[in-house]
C-alpha cells in the first residue's frame, strides 16, 4: 500500500516537474525570440505562472510534513500575486517608453 | 529522484542564464526590470527543487525571502526609471 | 562528474558572467540591476555551500536593501553622470586594481582548495554547548551567545552609519524628514503592490526571526525583510519618511542595542560577567534581544535607504521661523 503510494507520488513528481521545466523552456524561448518588450514580458509570465506552479505541484508529494507543504503553497501563491502585479508595472513602463520612442 | 530534481534545477538555472543574457542587454528599461521578475520565478523554482533534492528544507525559507525581495527590487527599479519631471511611474493616463 | 558538480559548475559560470556584465555596464542603472541580479544568484550559491543563514542575509540585505541604496545614489548622481563618466581612472590604475583582485582571489582559492590538515574548525565546540543554551541553530548561538559582544558592536556600527548618512544634510534640515527624489505617483499597480506586499512581508519577517532559534534565520534577516517592506511603502508614497528629530523614532533606533547592552550589564549582577546569560533563562533572553534587535535593524536600514533629511522639520519650538515645504527633493 505504501509502496503504491510512493510510486504514485513519484510519478506525479516526475510528470509535474518535467512539465514545469518545459514551460520554463517555452517561456525562455519566447523571451529570446519575441521582437519587443511587451511580447517578451508575456512569454516570461508563462514560465512564471505555469512553470513554477507545476513544479510546486510536483514537489508537494515529497514535502516533509504539513508545514513544508504549506510553505510550498505559500511561496507559489506569493509568486503568483507578485508576478501578476510586477508584470502590470513592467508593461506600463514598456508602454511609456515604447510610446515615446 | 534526487538526481532528477537536481537536473531539473540545473535546467531551470540554464533557462535563467539564457533569459538573463537577453534582458540584461536591454535595450529598453522594461527589459532590464524583467531581469528581477525572471530571477524571481527561476530562482524560486531552482531553490524549491534544491530543497527537495538535497533535503535542506530551510531553502524554502530562502525561496520565500527571494519572492519578497525580487518584487521589492522590481519596484525599486521601476521607481529608478520614473521620469523626475512628470513623476510618472509608467502610469498610462489617469487612474 | 556527478550531477551536483555539474550544477555547481553551471551556477559558478552564471554568477561570474553576471559579475563581468555588472562591471562592464556603462550606465549606473544597468550596473545596479546587474548587482542585484548577482546578489540574488549568490544566495543560491550560499545554499549550495550549506550556509542557508548567509543565503538569507545575502538575499535580504546583500541584494535587496543594498540595491535600494545604490539605486538611490544612482538617481541622485544622474545629473552628474556624464561628467563623472569622463573622469574614469586611467588604464594603469585599472590594471593595478585588476591585478590586486586576481591576487586576492588566488589567495582565497588556495586557502579553500589546500587547507591545512586537519582544517582548523571550531564547529565541534560550538555544537557542544547548544544543548545547554536550548538553541538549535549554531549560527544563532555564535551570534547571540558565544560572540555576543561582536554582534552588539555591529549594531552600534549600524547606528553610526546612520548618523553618517544623516550628517550629509545641511544644518537647517537637521531634524526634518527625507523627501524622495522622484515624486511618487498616487495610483496604479505599484501602489497596489505596496499595499498588499507589506502584510505578507511582516509575517515572513517575523517568521524568519522566530525560526532563527532552531533553523536558519534570525534578527538580521528578519529585520532586513521588514525594512524592505517599509522602504517599499516609502518609495511609492504610501508613507512618508519619518522626521529624524522625533523622540519615538530615536527610541526605536536605540531599542535594540540598548536592550542588548542592558542584558550585558545585568550579566555582572546575575551571572558570570558581561553578556553572560543565566543558564535557566538563556533562550528567553536571546529571543527577547533578537526581537528588540529586529525592530531597530528594520528602522535603521529603512532610514539608511531614505537618506539624509531634505526638508525642514515641521515640529519646532516657537520662535523659529515656520517650517515650509522647502526645497522638496533636489
Amino acid at each position: 500500500m505504501s509502496a503504491l503510494g510512493n510510486f504514485a507520488g513519484g510519478f506525479v513528481t516526475v510528470v509535474a516537474v518535467t512539465a514545469g521545466a518545459f514551460f520554463f523552456l517555452a517561456g525562455t524561448a519566447g523571451l529570446l525570440r519575441f521582437p519587443d518588450p511587451l511580447t517578451r514580458l508575456h512569454a516570461l509570465t508563462k514560465a512564471d505562472n505555469l512553470g513554477l506552479g507545476l513544479i510546486v505541484l510536483g514537489l508537494l508529494p515529497r514535502a516533509t510534513g504539513w508545514l513544508d507543504g504549506l510553505k510550498l503553497i505559500a511561496v507559489w501563491l506569493l509568486a503568483q500575486l507578485v508576478g501578476a502585479t510586477v508584470t502590470q508595472i513592467i508593461a506600463r513602463v514598456a508602454r511609456r517608453d515604447g510610446g515615446t520612442a | 529522484m534526487a538526481e532528477f530534481l537536481l537536473i531539473a534545477a540545473g535546467f531551470v538555472l540554464a533557462m535563467v542564464a539564457l533569459g538573463l543574457a537577453r534582458v540584461l542587454r536591454g535595450p529598453t528599461d522594461a527589459d532590464r526590470i524583467m531581469a528581477a521578475q525572471l530571477l524571481g520565478s527561476g530562482g524560486i523554482a531552482a531553490l524549491l527543487l534544491l530543497a527537495s533534492a538535497t533535503g535542506v528544507s530551510s531553502a524554502i525559507d530562502v525561496a520565500l525571502t527571494l519572492a519578497l525581495l525580487a518584487a521589492f527590487a522590481a519596484a525599486a527599479f521601476v521607481r529608478a526609471t520614473a521620469r523626475p519631471e512628470s513623476g510618472d511611474d509608467g502610469r498610462a493616463g489617469g487612474q | 562528474m556527478t550531477v551536483g558538480f555539474a550544477f555547481d559548475a553551471g551556477l559558478a559560470v552564471l554568477v561570474l558572467g553576471v559579475a563581468v556584465w555588472t562591471i562592464a555596464a556603462r550606465a549606473a542603472f544597468a550596473a545596479v540591476v546587474g548587482f542585484v541580479t548577482f546578489g540574488l544568484l549568490l544566495a543560491l550559491v550560499w545554499v549550495r555551500l550549506a550556509a542557508v543563514d548567509v543565503a538569507l542575509t545575502e538575499a535580504a540585505i546583500g541584494s535587496g536593501v543594498t540595491g535600494a541604496v545604490l539605486i538611490g545614489a544612482a538617481a541622485r548622481l544622474r545629473p552628474t553622470e556624464a561628467a563623472s563618466a569622463a573622469e574614469r581612472p586611467g588604464a594603469a590604475m585599472r590594471l593595478a586594481a585588476g591585478a590586486l583582485s586576481v591576487l586576492v582571489a588566488l589567495a582565497l582559492a588556495a586557502l579553500v582548495l589546500f587547507p591545512p590538515d586537519p582544517a582548523p574548525t571550531l564547529a565541534p565546540q560550538a555544537a557542544l554547548h547548544l544543548a545547554a543554551l536550548d538553541v538549535g541553530n549554531p549560527v544563532t548561538a555564535v551570534l547571540l551567545a558565544y560572540r555576543a559582544v561582536d554582534t552588539l558592536l555591529e549594531k552600534v556600527v549600524l547606528l553610526l552609519a546612520l548618523l553618517g548618512v544623516w550628517s550629509l544634510a545641511p544644518d537647517r534640515f537637521w531634524g526634518g524628514a527625507a523627501v524622495p527624489a522622484v515624486r511618487p505617483d498616487s495610483g496604479g499597480a505599484l501602489v497596489f503592490l505596496a499595499r498588499v506586499l507589506p502584510p505578507v512581508g511582516i509575517v515572513v519577517g517575523v517568521y524568519i526571526l522566530w525560526v532563527g532559534a532552531i533553523a536558519p534565520g534570525g534578527a538580521f534577516q528578519g529585520g532586513a525583510i521588514l525594512a524592505a517592506m517599509w522602504i517599499l511603502s516609502m518609495m511609492t508614497g504610501l508613507t512618508g519618511a519619518p522626521e529624524i528629530g522625533r523622540l519615538p523614532l530615536r527610541l526605536l533606533l536605540v531599542a535594540g542595542p540598548a536592550a542588548f547592552l542592558l542584558v550585558g550589564l545585568a550579566g555582572f549582577a546575575v551571572a558570570d560577567g558581561f553578556l553572560s546569560y543565566p543558564a535557566a533563562i538563556a533562550k528567553s533572553l536571546i529571543i527577547a534581544i533578537e526581537a528588540a534587535l529586529t525592530l531597530s535593524i528594520a528602522v535603521i536600514l529603512g532610514l539608511l535607504v531614505a537618506g539624509p533629511p531634505s526638508r525642514e522639520p515641521r515640529h519646532r519650538d516657537a520662535g523659529h521661523r515656520p517650517a515650509g515645504h522647502g526645497e522638496a527633493g533636489r
